[in-house]
């Protein structure tokens, strides 16, 4: 192939050489799928067990880790930001820390509000704690149905 | 690896992008951040009212079937397929960037379709989990499946599941319309001319964004 005339747009300062080969890329590859089988993995075991519900917890606990390990090396290797100034990538990784504080605050008001409408609307939780009638075949909710 | 700011420039002086990055390059990453944001206010919001209810339809039990397989029951056998596929498309993205960066035009061209046909592949598979949700009875405002602990259940699951992944449905066709679009650009020497794929690279960013935004719908979803 002959070699094409490679130019950088006029901001663009230096340009650190691309890497030869597609090692890199394999090996992340097979990185992502086998921590995509560990979580498949992890959640067929919960399904076929019956865990106590701390252990439950555990283990959910782990899958969350890895999908955020797999996260980590779509964006760092796969989308290159592992590989650029690292002020930049520090403008993409600082927001994101908000996210500790957006989900925890938010999970934690929606059991709290589970709590209370358990405490003062008994007929709710009555509702959504009964197994429902089984003598007849199931059939679709009509829609806007009251739940 | 990171590289840190070399200490004899002025990277503030003007003239120059102080993140030594093409100026749409980094619009994507701080687009593809407003987009992480939304994104997460939808699963996050998911969460909460998922904590909020007292219980709520096992995924297992309502995700359980295979296309052409009837009568088995294959809890996250069909959403692990469309990871794959999708997991797969990443790579031949990455791929086709890799070429871009060494001018290689055939190789683009070549990875490129391989993308686009992972693309097509994973939303059909979402179209078929549609199709078969929906003559189950789901559908917005419908939700035949139980709580697990056997009551009835809110349409907040089907509301959700439906929203959710129509959203990133969405983002994957807009992202195979840009890479069909790339990729006729491609094939017409556009970048060539150019001399460099730089456009090639923010296309993957964006189809790479969606890989990620189904990882963790996925997780929300499938697995939690």
């Amino acid at each position: 192939m002959e070699h094409q005339h490679h130019s950088a747009p006029g901001e663009v300062t230096f340009h650190h050489e691309p890497a030869q080969g597609t090692k890199r890329i394999w090996k992340t590859f097979w990185i992502l799928l086998i921590v995509t089988i560990i979580e498949l993995g992890l959640g067929l075991l919960l399904y076929a067990t019956h865990f106590g519900a701390g252990l439950v917890l555990a283990i959910k606990g782990v899958i969350i880790i890895l999908s955020l390990a797999k996260a980590f090396y779509i964006v760092s290797i796969f989308m290159h930001l592992g590989d650029e100034l690292r002020n930049m990538i520090m403008t993409i990784v600082v927001p994101l820390l908000l996210f500790v504080w957006f989900i925890g605050a938010f999970l934690w008001d929606g059991d709290s509000f589970r709590n209370l409408r358990n405490t003062y609307d008994p007929y709710h939780k009555e509702q959504t704690t009964t197994p429902a009638k089984q003598d007849k075949p199931h059939d679709a909710q009509k829609p806007g149905e009251l739940h | 690896m990171a590289h840190a700011v070399p200490a004899d420039r002025k990277w503030w002086s003007g003239g120059k992008s102080p993140f030594n990055m093409e100026y749409g390059k980094l619009m994507m990453w701080y687009f593809l951040m407003s987009d992480a944001f939304t994104f997460s206010a939808f699963l996050i919001s998911y969460g909460t009212i998922r904590f909020s209810s007292n219980s709520w339809p096992d995924p297992n039990e309502v995700f359980n079937s295979f296309p052409f397989v009837h009568g088995v029951n294959l809890p996250l056998a069909f959403v692990s397929l469309m990871t794959f596929i999708l997991i797969m498309s990443s790579v031949t993205m990455v791929l086709a960037v890799h070429e871009g960066h060494h001018m290689n035009r055939k190789g683009v061209i070549k990875w490129l379709i391989w993308t686009i046909i992972g693309g097509f592949a994973f939303l059909g598979c979402q179209a078929w989990e549609w199709t078969h949700l929906y003559h189950q009875g789901a559908w917005w405002g419908r939700n035949p499946f139980l709580n697990a602990n056997g009551s009835v259940a809110s349409t907040n699951f089907s509301n959700f599941f439906f929203t959710i992944t129509g959203f990133h449905g969405f983002h994957v066709f807009s992202g195979v319309i840009i890479n069909i679009i790339i990729l006729i650009m491609t094939w017409k020497g556009v970048f060539d001319r150019r001399g460099h794929y730089l456009m090639v690279e923010k296309a993957g960013l964006y189809w790479h964004f969606v890989d990620l935004v189904w990882v963790f719908v996925f997780l929300c979803f499938y697995l939690l």
